[in-house]
């Protein structure tokens, strides 16, 4: 167990950064560990975690890949619904990657 | 006095709460939690073991009703649903606990 | 594609008092990258693993209710409920979970795969399956 300063409050996280919980997310949650990963966070990484957030809110799990990039698809539009574009924007796999950043746990079945 | 019956089995799975009423004394506390809570709900196939026991009085845990989405107009009448502080109050006011698993 | 087999699920514990329910739907959901056809049964006290309404807020327990509806997004296109299980509980279709399933291609829709069957047409089910999992 590891913490990360966020808004200058110490958040606990696990040993792959997960944070240890949930309800402790803030926006500047994903902002600190983007910075960490050198990346800079646009409205296209936004309406990635705004939508993994809304997907956990309504069904308590990680959504898999392949249910996120379908879903992202039918809500964001084709282009944005494969796993290039995903990839693009969360080089690290937008299942480990931005759950991470949105708080959530690893997503079942992610290895 | 008498003792407090815990019954945390489902009674459609396991004989507990048969088996719990059937070696309860007069006067006993029967108390349904976990999947025990199941027992205490009317209109089912299982719902003739609280009915049937006389001289016996049935409490239900209330996190675990509510957490089985188990509406409380749905419990058998007479049954009292507890919450923990109940629940201690019940173990402090009886004999002692028999726990039927 | 002649390598497809039908997986059936079958689910026969109730959801809280044991971790079997919980295990079931991580396997399902695992499971659901390896199209199969996938189906679940819900037998028993399995059928409580259905019922809506579930408020976990005071037992300090996860409330996985939700996951279940959305399974259909995971490919899952049956969830078969025995309707005997259902009727010695007290219970009818209108207590239980709907679950919504889309082809994401065809855009062919269902609004709810929960579906009662009766016994025989649920041993039929298990029968013609290729694979039975029972938790």
């Amino acid at each position: 167990m590891g913490t990360i300063t966020v808004d200058g409050k110490e958040l606990e996280v696990d040993e792959e950064g997960y944070l240890a919980n949930i309800n402790d997310w803030v926006p500047g949650v994903a902002e600190v560990m983007a910075k960490e990963d050198e990346l800079e966070l646009t409205d296209e990484h936004w309406d990635i975690i705004n939508f993994l957030r809304e997907y956990y809110e309504e069904y308590q799990i990680a959504p898999a890949v392949r249910v996120l990039t379908k879903a992202v698809g039918k809500k964001l539009g084709k282009d944005k619904g494969n796993s290039k574009y995903l990839y693009g924007l969360f080089p690290y796999g937008p299942g480990k990657q931005a759950c991470r950043y949105a708080g959530l746990p690893k997503p079942t079945g992610c290895v | 006095m008498a003792d407090l019956y815990t019954v945390n089995k489902s009674p459609f799975e396991k004989n507990s709460l048969k088996d719990a009423i059937r070696f309860s004394g007069e006067g006993a506390s029967i108390l349904l939690i976990e999947d025990g809570v199941y027992g205490a709900v009317s209109g089912t196939a299982a719902e003739g073991l609280v009915t049937g026991a006389s001289g016996k009085k049935f409490y239900a845990l209330r996190s675990d009703v509510k957490a089985r989405g188990i509406a409380e107009d749905r419990l058998i009448d007479g049954v009292e649903l507890v919450d923990y502080a109940g629940f201690v109050d019940l173990v402090e006011s009886t004999d002692k606990v028999q726990a039927w698993l | 594609m002649s390598d497809v087999k039908k997986f059936m699920y079958l689910n026969r514990r109730a959801p809280y008092g044991a971790i079997y329910a919980w295990e079931s739907l991580e396997v399902v959901l695992i499971g659901a990258a390896f199209d199969q056809e996938v189906s679940l049964m819900f037998v028993d006290d399995g059928v409580y693993q259905l019922v809506k309404g579930s408020d976990t807020s005071e037992s300090d327990m996860k409330n996985f209710m939700p996951t279940y509806r959305t399974l259909g997004d995971y490919g899952v296109r049956h969830m078969f409920v025995d309707k005997a299980s259902l009727e010695a509980r007290g219970l009818t279709q209108d207590d239980l979970i709907e679950v919504a399933w889309e082809d994401w291609e065809t855009e062919e829709e269902v609004d709810n795969i929960v579906e009662l069957v009766e016994t025989d047409q649920a041993a039929q089910l298990l029968s013609d399956s290729d694979v039975v999992f029972s938790f």
